[in-house]
């Protein structure tokens, strides 16, 4: 009567062999890994280098002149400039830039795959029906999983934190360009169509910016969620504020961990504020 | 007149067992019989159909009788399942992309019900967005939809934002960005129907008004009887995938098909189609302006009436003259000219609906005058009667 508590058959699924294949490729696409490295290492560097070279001042005034252009609130405006210095005085001002270069390598990269690829999805049933699933495992799979192949095949540091965070965040670009150019009002592409346009014209002229309000939320989330990602790709060598958590969690030194978790929180909100500006700017324009 | 769209054994039916629905179907099988049967629904069935060049083709139905399937065959927005749809003589389905895509831009636009139009473009951008498919130079493009957009009597919105027009101006868009492209054919897919009424009729007056510029081929689908044949040259009725009857307005309404077509046209104002040839009487009593008072009063009196249409040699309507004022005068004034009154004419042409308030309130018939002849009369009587033979009526009386 085993069976009826216990499963009859057992598998035993080798885990090693797939550590072993992981590593084989890794050893095998040696070359093409080392140019992708070094490509993201240079994208990585141009982009902290830029925000390196603009002044702190002029960040927090851009801070508050965005906001306010799309807000009209000086005194909310004024709060997050505040808050962005704050991160300054308390001295982790190299560390958030270090942390924005990753989130804006990732993101720009998850723009750059993702969008096509929604684009695809949104043409495309089959692939679409193809997709789903990997988009849902994606999501859901925790994010440390990711961490291993992508320290196996990048080494430690910043490549392979932002490798990473782009298989992390790169789903809601994905999935939101997908439903944005789905939810146009099929009389509106049919009326496209009836004029004798052609897909891409379509695309271009007509879905794209009926979509737009929905593209631009799926960046807004694709954005929070890369941020999300900081913390984890510490454990992978990743500097920047999310290592400081790490260490504060390492050593249990609780006032630490509270200061730079405050720090990647005002990043996110400023961040998350800031792109939201772009979800609905159509609407602005109205008023 | 030539043709200029043909529909050819056209069927459309969606579902998988089609060969056996359609076996059903040439038996005579109703669209629900073979629904049940084989699972597959048919949206149209063995439609045959020639449209005139400058013609307003109207088809009506309720919905789901296919009518719109049918409309976005024309422009291949929907493809057959069976049978042939041409263009004068090019066959619909031999297009190939390019071409197929150069018969849009050139020769066919479509108005759609709501409208269509791209929220995050202005008035004008709208308009020009068949022209800008086209490829058709910046100054160019703007100059047309401009034209067009005066036509539609939307000058001084051209920068305005979609959602800032009501219902009737979107519509308004819509009609400007088809004709635009200056097309032959103007696909029209119940446009006014999510208008309000009162817009509706000036949508409806406006159409007509463009026709009668443009010239243009009309197929315009609704499912309103008194749309259709108010703008309609001639009307296709259709019912369950099926077009039962294609015919003019007045022969529909005079000789309807069968059964569904009269309870169909039951609903119809009948006075808006009908026209003043339909119901004028020959004149009883004509007398002519030289004749004597005696034979005048005579003459009415042998007539059972009250008052004569005087004509002159060429049967040209000189006025109307009463037995009151014959009796009353025939001592005072030398010639019948001197008691003639005036008399509201009409044309045989104008629309029961549009003499009716005259005809309320005129002492005498209404003289019909074609080619300034009288021609016939229009008395309340005959209104009345004509408007009471209604088969519709006359059954329910009947019962």
């Amino acid at each position: 009567m085993n069976w009826i508590y216990e499963f009859p058959f057992q598998l035993t699924i080798d885990t090693s062999a797939i550590d072993k294949g992981v590593r084989s490729f890794a050893l095998t696409f040696d070359a093409v890994l080392r140019v992708i490295r070094q490509g993201l290492t240079t994208v990585l560097l141009a982009i902290s280098d830029l925000l390196t070279f603009i002044p702190w001042w002029v960040l927090v005034l851009l801070v508050i002149v965005l906001y306010f252009k799309q807000s009209k609130r000086l005194w909310m405006s004024i709060i997050y400039g505040v808050l962005l210095s704050m991160i300054g005085m308390i001295g982790l001002w190299p560390l958030m830039i270090s942390t924005l270069s990753i989130v804006i390598t990732a993101v720009i990269l998850s723009v750059a795959i993702g969008f096509p690829l929604g684009l695809l999805l949104s043409l495309s049933e089959r692939a679409n029906m193809i997709m789903r699933p990997v988009l849902d495992t994606m999501q859901t799979m925790p994010v440390f999983v990711y961490l291993i192949p992508a320290l196996l095949l990048f080494g430690l540091g910043r490549v392979p934190a932002v490798m990473a965070t782009i298989i992390y965040a790169i789903v809601p670009i994905i999935r939101l360009t997908n439903l944005g150019i789905r939810q146009v009002n099929p009389e509106i592409v049919e009326a496209s169509r009836s004029f004798g346009a052609t897909t891409l014209q379509t695309l271009i002229k007509v879905q794209i910016p009926q979509a737009f309000t929905t593209i631009m939320a799926g960046l807004n989330q694709t954005l929070m969620m890369a941020m999300a990602m900081v913390v984890t790709a510490s454990m992978i060598g990743a500097p920047g504020l999310g290592a400081e958590v790490l260490i504060a969690v390492n050593r249990i030194e609780v006032g630490r961990g509270l200061v730079s978790g405050s720090a990647i929180v005002i990043v996110a909100i400023i961040l998350d504020r800031l792109s939201q500006g772009w979800v609905k700017p159509s609407e602005e324009e109205g008023i | 007149m030539s043709m200029i769209l043909k529909v050819e054994g056209v069927n459309k039916l969606y579902g998988k067992h089609k060969d056996e629905a359609l076996k059903l179907a040439s038996k005579g099988h109703t669209k629900e019989e073979i629904l049940e049967k084989t699972g597959v629904t048919c949206a149209l069935l063995d439609v045959n159909l020639e449209i005139n060049k400058g013609e307003t083709f109207v088809i009506i139905g309720l919905s789901g009788s296919g009518k719109s399937t049918l409309v976005r065959m024309f422009n291949r927005l929907n493809e057959p399942t069976q049978g042939k749809l041409y263009f004068k003589n090019q066959e619909l389905s031999q297009l190939n992309k390019e071409q197929l895509r150069h018969y849009r831009r050139e020769k066919i636009a479509m108005v759609f019900q709501h409208f269509g139009l791209m929220s995050h473009r202005t008035v004008l951008k709208n308009v020009e967005y068949g022209l800008e498919i086209r490829g058709v130079g910046p100054q160019l493009k703007t100059d047309k939809a401009m034209e067009m957009i005066e036509l539609v009597g939307l000058k001084g919105f051209e920068h305005s934002r979609i959602d800032q027009l009501s219902g009737g101006m979107k519509q308004r868009v819509g009609l400007a960005r088809a004709l635009a492209n200056d097309p032959e054919v103007l696909l029209m897919d119940e446009p006014f129907s999510a208008l309000d009424p009162l817009v509706k009729k000036d949508m409806q007056f406006e159409l007509l008004k463009i026709q009668q510029k443009m010239k243009k081929t009309i197929v315009f689908i609704t499912h309103d009887i008194n749309e259709a044949f108010k703008l309609g040259d001639r009307v296709a009725i259709m019912k369950d995938g099926r077009v039962i009857q294609v015919d003019t307005p007045e022969d529909m309404m005079s000789n309807p098909a069968d059964e569904y077509v009269t309870r169909f046209i039951e609903g119809a104002d009948k006075t808006a189609v009908m026209s003043v040839k339909h119901v004028m009487i020959t004149p009883t009593t004509i007398v002519f302006k030289d004749d004597g008072f005696n034979k005048v009063i005579r003459e009415m009196r042998n007539n059972n009436v009250s008052s004569a249409y005087v004509v002159d040699d060429d049967m040209k309507l000189q006025g109307v003259v009463s037995l009151e004022n014959a009796l009353k005068l025939k001592d005072k004034v030398s010639t019948l000219m001197d008691m003639v009154e005036d008399v509201q004419t009409i044309s045989p042409d104008q629309s029961i609906s549009e003499i009716l308030p005259l005809a309320s309130v005129a002492r005498v018939p209404l003289a019909v005058i074609e080619d300034d002849k009288l021609v016939g009369i229009v008395s309340k009587a005959s209104v009345l009667t004509y408007l009471a033979s209604d088969p519709v009526v006359e059954e329910s009386i009947q019962s």
